[in-house]
């Protein structure tokens, strides 16, 4: 922990226990006395809000899982009849399918308050790092979750994503078919995605105590990105966090709310209500809207690199837009963590989120089809640009954010002054 | 679910963000028309008379083709179904319930000699399919599979506004590239705009057992308020228990939003 714990034990029972097992003694330092910087803002909210998820998402998870079916030919009953028999299914169903967007669009905010705040650098790389790993065992569970409701969409989308992995030269077919558990998506696959979507979920909340521990050795990062030097910094966790959180969480509960019981579909897609059809394809088939900027990385690559083809070459760009943030700490070349300070970056980095939203949405339309169109060529057929250019021309500035900004700009930026202190950027005293 | 789906897709164009679903039609299909629903908003409850009279379209009309697996007798007298009655809070015991499955026979059994057998409908029986299997069904029809209506508002998009427009919309003069085959019928809402259902609607068609006007309009707007009720019983109750949570939380919030600026007073940050 940071700092000596200042925990003393007042009872027989607690001084009895903290002799054996210092467990309450760990949860006094880590929730209640822990030095928290005083300036964090509400970005600062979002961990708090993603532990809650992902409470709600085990419980409500354990609950379906008592009345689901995971068979081909069920599954989509067993649902139906959660959502229309059970009591409250209808609600915990609900939960769980909103909660899963929920849980990701916390995510993506606490993401991008890591990227912004530079709360990558050193000493938190182990704590991102982890961050990281939890991202992607979330985008997994996730996806396997997708699948278990057997509609059209979990069924053809499962089977786009498992496909993905066939594009690996050499060993990619052999894999997709241990991955299958057959020569298709089917009943094999359905039963392990059930079993491994039930598991992922403990992994994740284990490396959340690490990513816990992790953030407690350095303590937080804060919006001026100077590091805590006395206890001025400082506040208590408990009381001044916990109700800034608590009342951030009951805010977002009310959005979550409004989806769960007034628009408890909006976010998934009318497809999936029509039971999973091997024999008929969707016209359009799309993830959920949480993958949508990596779909529209992987059609982006639509021509040959050297010798790899361009199907291998979008699964390449794909997983390399997820994995590049593991080395993330390492390409940001700039001392100065916080964007406030660094005002070129800073407009990069506003792009940077545009891009990512611009990348969402070319991935939930058809490639082909045009973003702006721009008149009629011979033929009389509209012409303009196509999706899957502007997909082309944001996925490269996604890259080059990592690449090229972020490593340039830490040489060559001139950055702002800063305070000497966390307190003395709170009472806006003297900078050095 | 043996049901099969041929080549009925709506592209739905996905959502980005939270901003919702935008309607994107596939080639030479019209977005349906905005109608105003009974039980549309966050208080919108379903109109019990309309959901009564879409049962008997669906009776009358739709069942001859289509089938409606997830729907049982005991549904209807359910809180939130059209013949719900505080008097019989098990829909099993709702005489009208009991006298609407009366009028099916379902196939039972097998029996003690091994036989399988017929008998009048009970509340806890499913509605009967028109056709055995769906290679039957395929058969009757042209090839066509007709799908399941129990959850046809919810399998498509704008899914209310959709199959009202679907209903209405036979009629039009045929495009010019369009060459609808023996048995297919035009309809610009339907996607590829050709579909193997015949107009299953016309002026006058049913006697309304309440004496309501059978017009097209009347009668599109019944079948898929008693659809869309197929779809999502417990729609009200979702609405109703969605307004307390929200008051609690609104009030839950307040009342933290105080206890922060109390504890943050004298605090700088």
């Amino acid at each position: 922990m940071s700092g000596p714990s200042t925990y003393e034990p007042k009872t027989g029972f607690t001084r009895w226990m903290d002799a054996r097992l210092p467990i309450i003694r760990l949860g006094y330092d880590s929730f209640v006395d822990f030095p928290t910087p005083r300036n964090l803002n509400y970005w600062w909210t979002f961990g708090g809000i993603l532990a809650i998820f992902l409470v709600i998402q085990i419980i409500s998870g354990i609950v379906l899982a008592m009345h689901y079916v995971p068979h081909e030919s069920m599954a989509f009953e067993s649902l139906e009849r959660i959502r229309r028999d059970v009591k409250f299914g209808w609600l915990i169903q609900s939960m769980h399918a909103n909660g899963a967007s929920f849980f990701f669009v916390a995510v993506y905010i606490h993401m991008f308050r890591g990227l912004y705040y530079g709360s990558y650098k050193a000493p938190r790389e182990v704590l991102w790092i982890l961050g990281v790993v939890i991202y992607l065992l979330m985008m997994a569970t996730g996806f396997m979750g997708y699948v278990l409701p057997w509609g059209q969409m979990s069924y053809w989308g499962a089977m786009v994503i498992t496909n993905l992995i066939g594009a690996l030269p050499f060993i990619g077919d052999a894999i997709r078919e241990w991955l299958w558990g057959g020569f298709s998506v089917g009943q094999a696959t359905l039963s392990r995605f059930f079993s491994l979507h039930y598991l992922l979920p403990f992994v994740i909340a284990a490396v959340v105590a690490l990513h816990l521990w992790a953030l407690h050795v350095p303590g937080n990062g804060n919006p001026v990105g100077i590091e805590v030097k006395t206890k001025k910094d400082t506040l208590p966790f408990h009381p001044y966090y916990t109700v800034k959180d608590g009342f951030a969480i009951i805010v977002y509960l009310i959005i979550f709310a409004a989806f769960v019981f007034f628009l408890p579909n909006a976010l998934g897609h009318a497809d999936n209500f029509i039971p999973a059809n091997p024999l008929s394809t969707p016209s359009h088939i799309v993830p959920e809207w949480y993958y949508l900027p990596f779909y529209a990385i992987l059609r982006a690559i639509t021509f040959d690199i050297g010798p790899i083809d361009a199907k291998l070459g979008g699964v390449i760009a794909m997983f390399g837009a997820i994995l590049i943030l593991f080395v993330l700490p390492w390409l940001d070349t700039s001392k100065v963590r916080s964007m406030r300070f660094r005002p070129v970056t800073r407009v990069f980095f506003i792009l940077f989120v545009l891009a990512c939203l611009g990348l969402g949405w070319c991935g939930a339309n058809n490639p082909d089809d045009l973003v702006f169109p721009m008149g009629h060529n011979a033929e009389g057929v509209a012409t303009g640009l196509k999706f899957v250019w502007f997909a082309q021309f944001l996925t490269f500035y996604y890259f080059a954010y990592f690449l090229i900004v972020l490593p340039v700009m830490g040489i060559i930026e001139k950055p702002l002054d800063r305070p000497v202190s966390i307190e003395a950027a709170v009472l806006g005293s003297a900078k050095a | 679910m043996t049901m099969k789906m041929t080549r009925i897709i709506i592209a739905a164009a996905a959502v980005l963000g939270l901003s919702g679903i935008a309607w994107a039609s596939t080639a030479g299909q019209r977005a349906p028309e905005h109608h105003h629903w009974h039980n549309a908003g966050p208080f919108g409850t379903f109109d019990r008379e309309a959901v009564q009279r879409g049962l008997q379209i669906y009776q009358e009309v739709c069942a001859s083709c289509h089938s409606l697996d997830l729907i049982h007798f005991r549904n209807l007298g359910e809180a939130g179904g059209p013949f719900e009655n505080g008097e019989h809070p098990n829909a099993n015991d709702n005489p009208i319930v009991m006298q609407i499955a009366a009028g099916y026979m379902i196939e039972d059994g097998p029996d003690d000699a091994g036989d399988m057998f017929e008998r009048p409908g009970v509340p806890s029986d499913a509605f009967p399919s028109p056709f055995a299997n769906p290679q039957q069904a395929r058969g009757s029809n042209g090839g066509a599979l007709p799908p399941d209506l129990s959850l046809i508002v919810k399998a498509r998009s704008h899914g209310p506004d959709y199959v009202r427009s679907l209903l209405l919309g036979y009629g039009e003069e045929v495009p010019h590239d369009v060459h609808p085959a023996p048995g297919q019928h035009y309809n610009p809402y339907f996607p590829g705009g050709l579909l193997a259902m015949a107009p299953p609607l016309s002026e006058g068609l049913i006697t309304y057992a309440d004496g309501s006007e059978p017009s097209m309009e009347q009668m599109a707007e019944d079948i898929v308020t008693f659809l869309t009720w197929a779809s999502d019983p417990h729609m009200e109750a979702r609405k109703q228990m969605g307004v307390m949570v929200l008051l609690y939380l609104f009030i839950f919030a307040i009342l933290v939003y105080i206890a922060y600026r109390q504890i943050w007073a004298n605090v700088k940050h």
